[in-house]
């Protein structure tokens, strides 16, 4: 993969926090869609990183090492295992810049992104088994990062495929964990918005209860849209989602609109 | 039989996750064998040893409280503490609230720094880059990043074009890298 030329010295510049104005706002946009900046990035900061470490200068005083362990004792923290894991995993995904995915691959992603998950959960085990992880784990990122590459190429040909003669439909995929109240969820060839409205994502779930906003969205000029991670109550199981047309401001509390697209389960 | 290295590398992520488990004596054996390049870095960018001391409190205090943003798999324990009290120290310098949180600070490091040797060489490798760059190179790169300035600061300072100065911490960076790779 190779650095965007044209943003090679504001990258330096991002790295070392000088970038500033319209060019750093530029340069930040830009990151959202390149993997390949993004990862120049962190060996910028990597040897950025190396300029620090040349500044051996004195020791700090033995008083300092005693004003922290102070402080430690003084704030006691939970033993933590799998809340900031999952936290990371979700400021992942939204970072990605989803809006120009399509679906299908990104499942692809999912998949990928699992199988990194299970592997964070075997890395505790012992020495032999952590070193080797390492090494998968770095070659699946790469992997993952080759995919994401290519999805988010402007220059890509990106194409549905629909049965001949037939004209593309509105349609959605809905990926959804309950565990972590994980919910990704792509649409495609959906109609332009009529005025004042908007589209809302339902979650129906499995007990019957009422229907759950899980986020209004418009779709870009092609009918493409994504919903990532709305904020949803625990431990709901979901037995279908549907997208609604809605006024602007949403409905909410139950669906009043009409239903655009609806689950037809797995 | 793991070497060294190995054993240094277990150590920094066991110790990881011993914080994890609310374990003080954990962040105690970090401090011991971190404090002084976080304490340095804060010095060379405050000059003021009270406000280092300040700096490196709050980089381990941070450490402690969410040991989980270290990314054993992205980087390197001596190098993310450095970058993060960096981050921290300009910070201070400029009297701003934090901008930089430390989940965000992913640092890729290709060189071995996980034991001293290793370490020290290739820090003299970086400072022979330094000594071996053109001062006004050198003056860009450092005033950028041990005084936080943005590009049209330094230009302002040096009364030098902003290309000019972009393209000086570019060759520095480009110049650093081709030593280390060498």
């Amino acid at each position: 993969m190779r650095v965007h030329e044209q943003f090679a010295e504001d990258l330096a510049l991002y790295a070392l926090g000088s970038l500033d104005g319209a060019e750093r706002r530029a340069l930040e946009e830009h990151l959202d869609e390149c993997v390949s900046c993004r990862r120049e990035l962190e060996l910028l900061r990597g040897d950025l990183s190396l300029l620090a470490l040349t500044t051996a200068g004195p020791k700090p005083p033995a008083r300092a090492r005693q004003r922290l362990l102070s402080a430690v004792a003084h704030e006691p923290r939970r033993p933590v295992a799998a809340h900031a894991s999952e936290r990371r995993q979700r400021s992942w995904w939204s970072s990605v810049g989803w809006p120009a995915l399509r679906w299908t691959a990104a499942v692809a992603l999912v998949v990928v992104g699992i199988g990194l998950l299970r592997q964070n959960s075997t890395l505790q085990q012992d020495l032999a088994s952590l070193r080797a992880l390492f090494i998968d784990q770095g070659s699946r990122l790469e992997q993952a990062n080759q995919i994401v590459a290519t999805l988010l190429d402007p220059d890509a040909t990106k194409i549905e495929l629909v049965a001949v003669g037939n004209k593309p439909q509105p349609r959605g995929k809905a990926i959804y964990q309950r565990r972590n109240r994980n919910l990704i969820f792509f649409a495609s060839n959906l109609p332009p918005l009529p005025a004042e409205k908007i589209y809302e994502l339902w979650l129906f779930p499995a007990n019957g209860g009422a229907p759950i906003a899980a986020g209004l969205f418009k779709p870009d000029a092609r009918g493409s849209a994504t919903v990532v991670n709305p904020p949803l109550p625990e431990g709901v199981e979901a037995k279908n989602f549907a997208v609604t047309l809605e006024p602007e401001s949403g409905s909410h509390e139950s669906p009043r609109g009409t239903p655009v697209i609806v689950g037809v389960g797995e | 039989m793991p070497s060294a290295d190995t054993n240094a590398i277990t150590s920094d992520l066991q110790l990881v996750k011993a914080i994890r488990s609310a374990d003080q004596a954990a962040i105690a054996a970090l401090y011991d064998r971190y404090s002084s390049i976080v304490y340095s870095v804060a010095l060379r960018v405050l000059q003021d040893t009270g406000a280092a001391e300040d700096v490196l409190q709050e980089v381990f205090m941070q450490l402690w409280r969410n040991p989980e943003a270290f990314d054993a798999s992205r980087g390197n324990m001596a190098a993310w503490l450095a970058v993060i009290a960096r981050n921290r120290a300009i910070d201070c310098l400029r009297r701003r609230r934090p901008e930089n949180d430390i989940e965000d600070a992913v640092v890729s490091v290709e060189h071995d720094l996980v034991s001293e040797t290793d370490r020290s060489r290739t820090i003299e490798k970086v400072r022979g880059a330094l000594q071996a760059m053109p001062a006004p190179q050198r003056s860009a790169l450092e005033m950028a990043y041990f005084e936080g300035l943005t590009h049209s600061e330094i230009a302002g300072k040096t009364g030098e074009p902003l290309g000019t100065i972009k393209t000086r911490i570019r060759t520095g960076l480009l110049a650093l890298r081709k030593v280390l790779a060498a």
